[in-house]
């Protein structure tokens, strides 16, 4: 029986030290004796989650967080077969970057999502115009927008009145530096919320899940 | 004094007669001219109109010849893109594979049309301020630059994953870094701001760090031909202070996300700090608060100078309406007066 603490804090070791080979070793002991989608929940859920908040508190630094998240992603698509990998039956979920054309905040945020087993569709960088006719054409519950420019977090409020003006019902979390650097911004361009990390984004969409929102 | 003594003085670590103030205003200028940002960029000419407007209407202590952070790509062949209501962002990156990097070659400085440009303002600036006011020039540092040539995160997996052909880019980026650095000091910049936003513990672990950008950074600015300040772009620095200074820099942007007076206790004496308001909410700042925040930034790091007061990004955002820029100006005509002997009395 593999002692679960002991695995966490050794796996979340190797994942800050960006060691791979380490990570997947100790994943794969994790699996001997439970599920994979279990081992998963256990050990990388918690993970990501105290890297990411570390982060926030200048003790993780970002490469740290992506790399994590991109080794954990790679876990559970290479391990768990692919009839697990939605075991959460996510909502509808989508990730996207507004007119913005940095992208790494949006990487970080999918991967952490796919390696906790949701599933959402990656929209890559749109416009505000066909970032909501996907939204509606996808059916689309809850939309996450990462930005790094403060121009496209500002251009979050156009999306949002759109969408609520055509009656589309859904959930719009922002994230990236401008919503990091001012705690209100978010509010302003009438998010239903923020997440401060990748960390976060998994708290907020589980809460919708459980009915929090 | 001028602007010139007293931005030197406060560098020696000394108290000049008043804290220097770098409001970094650079797409303001398209504002003030009635321009486009992308119409404004793309003249020297309305780039010194600009800038000289800025300085005189803020009482700013430095001339900011920075365009935006892509001109560097558009040098190197990559695309700029362009918005109404902010900075110029860098578009699709040109290096897609290793096979990209190992034939990557520099531009020519001097006969790359958006680099000449750059030169250009800088010669005719100085020929309007002369020695009178600091000349602010800015190059992207080798580490970070790639950044905007591959992307963020194939950059990361590059750092963490291919160390020979991290080197390999290293050495060609920093032979570019130097000559376009020496080529703005040549034409009339007083110092250079060395972006390097990846080396800031916000991005990378310092033990990264000490491996990597530490030794880009000694190798670069040691070749640069005058003082350079190192600008982590709003990222921390708190704990890599020593080794900034050890790169040979004598200013340090820090960020708004640290604690000044801790800033100030870890660079005392040995490097200037820059900064630290905060960019993105100053958009929304009211005069009263602007000048609460102004004086609060003094009283942390004002004392026995090697501070100058700016915002913490390096460039402030287009949004930040005209009230709060003279507000901040305001307030450090008030407030930052040597000696600054409000802050002993409780003031």
């Amino acid at each position: 029986m593999i002692n679960k603490m002991d695995a966490s804090f050794r796996f979340e070791k190797a994942l800050r030290a960006i060691d791979r080979l380490e990570a997947e070793k100790i994943f794969m002991e994790s699996c001997s004796d439970t599920l994979p989608s279990i081992a998963a929940e256990l050990l990388i859920s918690s993970a990501l989650e105290r890297i990411g908040d570390d982060w926030v508190k200048g003790k993780a630094a970002l490469s740290q967080v992506y790399m994590s998240g991109k080794i954990c992603e790679d876990l559970i698509n290479s391990m768990i077969p692919p009839t697990e990998t939605v075991l959460k039956q996510s909502p509808r979920m989508a990730i996207a970057v507004l007119d913005d054309f940095h992208l790494l905040g949006k990487r970080i945020v999918y991967s952490t999502l796919r390696a906790n087993q949701f599933d959402l569709i990656d929209y890559g960088r749109r416009s505000a115009e066909e970032l909501i006719g996907r939204v509606k054409e996808d059916r689309i519950e809850i939309l996450l927008i990462s930005a790094l420019m403060l121009p496209s977090a500002l251009k979050v409020a156009q999306v949002s009145k759109d969408l609520k003006q055509a009656k589309v019902k859904v959930k719009i979390f922002v994230g990236g530096a401008p919503f990091n650097f001012d705690d209100t911004l978010w509010k302003e361009v009438n998010a239903d919320g923020m997440g401060i990390n990748a960390g976060e984004a998994i708290r907020l969409v589980s809460n919708i899940k459980g009915g929090k929102v | 004094m001028n602007s010139m003594e007293r931005v030197l003085q406060t560098m020696q670590h000394k108290e000049p007669d008043r804290v220097p103030l770098f409001l970094l205003v650079s797409m303001h200028g398209a504002k003030e001219l009635g321009l486009s940002i992308k119409e404004y960029f793309s003249k020297a000419e309305y780039v010194v109109k600009g800038q000289l407007l800025l300085r005189n209407k803020y009482n700013i202590d430095c001339i900011n010849n920075f365009y935006y952070g892509p001109i560097e790509v558009e040098a190197w062949g990559g695309n700029v893109i362009y918005r109404e209501d902010g900075p110029p962002n860098s578009g699709t990156p040109f290096i897609r594979g290793p096979d990209d990097i190992k034939t990557l070659k520099p531009p020519d400085i001097k006969n790359t049309k958006c680099l000449a440009k750059v030169l250009k303002s800088c010669s005719m600036l100085k020929a309007k301020v002369g020695d009178e006011i600091p000349i602010l020039g800015v190059v992207m540092s080798p580490f970070s630059l790639p950044v905007m040539q591959m992307g963020f995160d194939n950059y990361l997996d590059l750092l963490y994953g291919e160390p020979e052909l991290f080197e390999q880019l290293m050495r060609i980026n920093e032979a570019f870094c130097v000559e376009w650095a020496n080529a703005q000091f040549e034409t009339g910049s007083t110092a250079i701001a060395y972006f390097d936003p990846v080396s800031s513990p916000t991005i990378i672990p310092k033990d990264l760090y000490l491996k990597t950008g530490f030794e880009v950074a000694k190798r670069t600015l040691a070749q640069i031909n005058g003082p350079t300040a190192t600008h982590l772009a709003s990222g921390r620095c708190l704990s890599i202070v020593d080794e900034i200074a050890e790169t040979g820099s004598s200013v340090v942007g820090v960020s708004a996300l640290e604690d000044l007076s801790a800033l100030k206790s870890a660079c005392q004496g040995k490097l200037t700090i820059l900064g630290n308001l905060n960019g993105v909410e100053m958009r929304r700042w009211k005069p009263e608060q602007t000048e609460h925040i102004v004086k609060e930034c003094i009283a942390k790091a004002g004392l026995q100078g090697g501070f100058i007061l700016a915002d913490n990004h390096g460039e402030i955002p287009w949004q930040v309406p005209d009230e709060v820029l003279h507000a901040i100006s305001d307030a450090t005509q008030k407030w930052g007066n040597y000696p600054l002997d409000w802050i002993e009395s409780g003031e």
